[in-house]
């Protein structure tokens, strides 16, 4: 096992709302090793993207408030650290993708700008070294013609370039950890091709490790070495990918999974109905005892509305949280 | 029933262009070719899907078809009627056979009209039933597509995007269309809520012989959802097929790209998935390029291709594609290549 980069120990987040506190994240644990990618699944409002903001200290307090836990760069304590740590931790040490690279762009500097931003704010660059490394990012994301287009501003580029400009100033300092939330949902299926090749290429030549949020189980299969499911705000299976993809454990991962058409190569003449995991997901301010999954879980019994169950191993590395899996076990 | 019955949506050399501002007084005017010349047939019961990336035209050809924006050129007809000549009056009352279910279900529904009188307005407008008996069929729609009925009462913020979705599909069903543009229905949605939204839509179709126009960009909805796929790119269809020969047997070099660019959560498929890549954006619709548009991020491209302008020809049993490189015998440049490799 390489060594670990990035670890997440017991995070609870909570946020202050109307109707009471609701635990946004609860007792979660991750282990990042360099140069490894993790996919964090799970649909909106299951915590994924809380994860992140909370690695990179971007959690708004108030409302929200870290309750418990430890995030731990190295052997540093990113939630002691202070403000002024925490800026130069930022884009320097994990930096972050955000999915829609219309709105997240400033729309009047040009990108080389904002990109030289990074460098001269980091590393103390001039001006001119400054745009020479966004050039230089620029050429590594692939942008066809980067001495013109560095001049050039959001509106005048595609969504994809877009996209290259966000990964550009992610990577202009070279971060040890990049957090891509939802990188390509607004992105064509050819265009997110383009991504994914080029963020795995980018990962193998400067050992960055990846945390990917998705909900396309078909991006983890192609990114991710481990995949973390969440619901509610809880780690509820983790596993290597082809364990998650092959032997999913937990009902709600197995509905996720079967819940999408997938696109196959030889498709049969019938149709049949798609699998339905039925209702929504829960408001975490009204979260029972039980299971979080328990009410749209078609094997929930007694035990699972009351108790809510312990995360268990099934095999080297895969760990579960469901009585099901648990009575199997024992039976 | 003959053969012309039986086809509902007939579109012919449809085109739609859009007017640029010039961009000084003795510029060039130019034009955006957003659908540039673009055939099918959709039959009565069936689903049609068109896809591709965005910016190819698929939803203006859905719009166009709904007549919600203005044709440059190009014939359709639905059932008898014909749909370009229709003006005024008469296109109004048309409207209540086509309907439009949206791609985005939080813009689509008034915020301020509680959620039975958003499905009971298009009856009110087009005279459906008798006023009376408007309610009973707005509660009948409600159980149909899956909200209770005490649902009525309330307004579109208090349900979730799966549950506004089936608003706006009981909304799209109310005046008992024949032909449903069903645009993007489920990419704003959550992938669990997805699969709920597919199998309403199909067990619908089933039930009131809905004549479906799909458009979406995700291939792997299309496989499930269409009986025939029409692939566009820049405003063209490259190839035209049903379900099963166009996911085995992709003869254009864009519909193979478009397809294995596709992740797959299956291990053993990706594997043994012939990858390739396409590099770049496709090409600017105002100024287009002679000969085939894809030529320019084709792998295969010929210096044939980059002169003439191929035209979709059928290859066998309905499977139509738009390239020079697929021999008359249906064997794609992709396979070619295979094979001297």
């Amino acid at each position: 096992m390489a060594e670990t980069l990035l670890s997440v120990e017991g995070l609870r987040v909570e946020f202050k709302t109307r109707d009471g506190i609701a635990k946004v994240i609860d007792n979660l644990s991750i282990s990042l090793a360099r140069g490894e990618t993790l996919g964090i699944v799970g649909e909106s409002g299951c915590g994924k993207s809380m994860t992140a903001l909370s690695i990179m200290g971007l959690v708004p307090i108030p409302p929200g408030r870290i309750a418990d836990g430890r995030i731990l760069l190295d052997d540093e304590d990113l939630l002691q650290a202070d403000e002024r740590r925490m800026r130069q931790v930022r884009g320097n040490e994990i930096s972050m993708i955000f999915q829609e690279p219309m709105t997240s762009l400033n729309p009047v500097y040009s990108i080389g700008n904002q990109i030289a931003e990074t460098a001269r704010l980091h590393e103390g660059l001039s001006r001119a070294d400054a745009m020479n490394r966004a050039l230089e990012m620029l050429l590594a994301v692939g942008i066809p013609a980067a001495e013109k287009r560095i001049h050039e501003f959001p509106h005048q580029m595609s969504g994809g370039m877009r996209q290259r400009v966000m990964i550009a100033m992610a990577l202009a300092c070279k971060p040890r950890v990049l957090i891509a939330d939802e990188p390509t949902t607004a992105l064509d299926v050819t265009v997110q091709a383009q991504i994914f090749d080029l963020l795995n290429d980018l990962k193998q030549k400067t050992g960055t490790a990846i945390i990917m949020i998705t909900h396309d189980m078909g991006a983890i299969a192609e990114m991710a070495q481990r995949v973390v499911v969440m619901y509610a705000g809880r780690i509820i299976e983790q596993a290597d990918v082809t364990q998650i993809l092959t032997d999913p454990q937990h009902p709600y991962t197995q509905g996720l999974i079967r819940c999408v058409p997938h696109l196959t190569q030889n498709p049969s003449v019938e149709r049949p109905p798609l699998l339905e995991i039925p209702g929504v997901v829960p408001a975490l301010s009204q979260l029972g005892q039980g299971c979080a999954f328990a009410p749209r879980c078609q094997y929930a019994d007694a035990k699972c509305r009351a108790e809510m169950p312990p995360s268990a191993a099934v095999d080297s590395g895969h760990e579960v949280a469901c009585w099901l899996v648990e009575r199997e076990a024992a039976a | 029933m003959s053969d012309h019955d039986d086809i509902l949506l007939e579109v012919a050399n449809l085109k739609v262009y859009f007017q640029l501002p010039r961009k000084h007084l003795f510029a060039k005017a130019s034009q955006v070719h957003a659908v540039d010349d673009v055939s099918f047939q959709v039959k009565r019961g069936t689903t049609l899907g068109i896809v591709g990336e965005s910016g190819s035209g698929k939803t203006t050809t859905a719009m166009a078809v709904m007549r919600l924006t203005p044709i440059t050129a190009g014939k359709m007809r639905l059932g008898d009627t014909d749909l370009v000549a229709l003006a005024g009056e008469d296109l109004r009352q048309a409207r209540a056979r086509m309907q439009i279910i949206f791609q985005d279900p939080y813009s689509s529904l008034n915020p301020r009209v509680r959620a039975g009188a958003i499905v009971r307005e298009p009856m009110d407008l087009m005279h459906i039933g008798d006023p009376g008996e408007r309610d009973g069929r707005v509660a009948d729609l409600f159980g149909k597509v899956g909200l209770r009925p005490e649902q009525q009462a309330l307004f579109p913020h208090q349900f979730s995007g799966g549950q506004r979705q089936r608003i706006g599909v009981a909304r799209a069903l109310a005046t008992q269309p024949e032909l449903v543009v069903c645009d993007e229905p489920v990419s704003a949605l959550d992938v669990a809520i997805q699969a709920q939204i597919l199998n309403l839509l199909r067990a619908l179709q089933e039930e009131f012989g809905l004549t479906y126009l799909f458009i979406s960009h995700d291939l792997g909805v299309v496989q499930y959802m269409c009986d025939e796929i029409a692939v566009m790119y820049l405003g063209q269809i490259v190839e035209h097929a049903d379900r099963i020969s166009l996911f085995t047997e992709p003869l254009h070099p864009y519909t193979w790209a478009l397809l294995s660019a596709v992740p797959s959560a299956d291990p053993a498929a990706r594997e043994q998935a012939d990858r390739i890549r396409l590099e770049g954006d496709p090409p600017s619709p105002i100024d287009l390029p002679p000969g085939c548009r894809f030529a320019s991020r084709c792998p295969f491209a010929e210096a044939r291709c980059v002169a003439e302008t191929p035209a979709l020809r059928p290859i066998r049993n309905g499977h139509a594609v738009a390239c020079h490189l697929v021999s008359a015998d249906g064997v794609p440049p992709q396979r070619r290549a295979e094979a001297t490799a």
